[in-house]
């Protein structure tokens, strides 16, 4: 069983949250992301996910070390899907279980932030009139250190 | 010899997966140079690069057989 997988076949939701299952859990919070279909004004027909796969692998299961640091007895498992995508189609899985659910939460939203930082994973917007490979959604300074930030400080 | 991986719109640019260059120990700031002057690669200041699937600062230093990926801003999620 792998907790953080980069596929090319749809997720399936409940296989994700089970691998967070534990007799130990108080809550399991899980965030799904989807392809939407209007972004500020303009149509998406579909996207097309690519990843640097065992890189993208290998940061995933740091993002869940860095998680279960900061909130112990934290369970994590990721799942994010490349290739081509269909409005409402699932890109993105994170299940998260803890013995209460503040923690769960929070872990939660920390780890789809972290996603958007620091996953070599990118995403290609094709519109009804054009394409393009869409980076630095945060609208930040990409890497002003040189590197995608390490740590996180204040997430709210 | 350095393999060199391109991903999203420098694949598409380049028109490449990956490729080999003939070089013994370099920064990731040198090569980088060597790409825009030599492969005319678009400008990389935003390119972030990892070095045997770990990211790396501008001034590590990348060894012959290591695999170097240039890592434009991520859009996962």
């Amino acid at each position: 069983m792998k907790l953080f997988e980069i596929v090319d076949t749809p997720i399936q939701v409940d296989q994700v949250i089970k691998k967070v299952e534990s007799r130990k859990a108080g809550a399991i919070t899980t965030f799904i992301g989807v392809v939407r279909e209007w972004t500020k004004g303009k149509r998406t027909l579909y996207l097309e996910y690519d990843a640097y796969v065992p890189m993208a692998e290998k940061i995933l299961a740091n993002i869940g070390e860095e998680i279960q640091t900061k909130w112990p007895n934290t369970i994590v498992a990721i799942s994010h899907r490349i290739g081509r995508l269909d409005i409402s189609d699932i890109a993105v899985v994170i299940a998260v279980s803890s013995p209460h659910r503040k923690a769960a939460y929070e872990a939660n939203e920390y780890a789809i932030e972290r996603i958007k930082q620091m996953v070599p994973i990118w995403k290609k917007e094709h519109w009804e009139n054009g394409e393009a490979w869409i980076g630095d959604q945060l609208e930040k300074v990409p890497y002003p250190n040189g590197k995608p930030n390490i740590e996180v400080g204040d997430m709210s | 010899m350095i393999k060199i991986l391109l991903f999203a719109h420098l694949q598409e640019e380049i028109g490449v997966k990956d490729f080999e260059i003939e070089v013994r120990e370099t920064t990731v700031q040198q090569l980088k140079e060597l790409l825009k002057v030599k492969f005319k690669f678009p400008n990389l200041d935003n390119v972030m690069v990892a070095i045997n699937e770990e990211y790396a600062m501008e001034q590590d230093v990348i060894h012959s057989g290591d695999t170097v990926a240039l890592i434009p801003p991520v859009s996962g999620g």
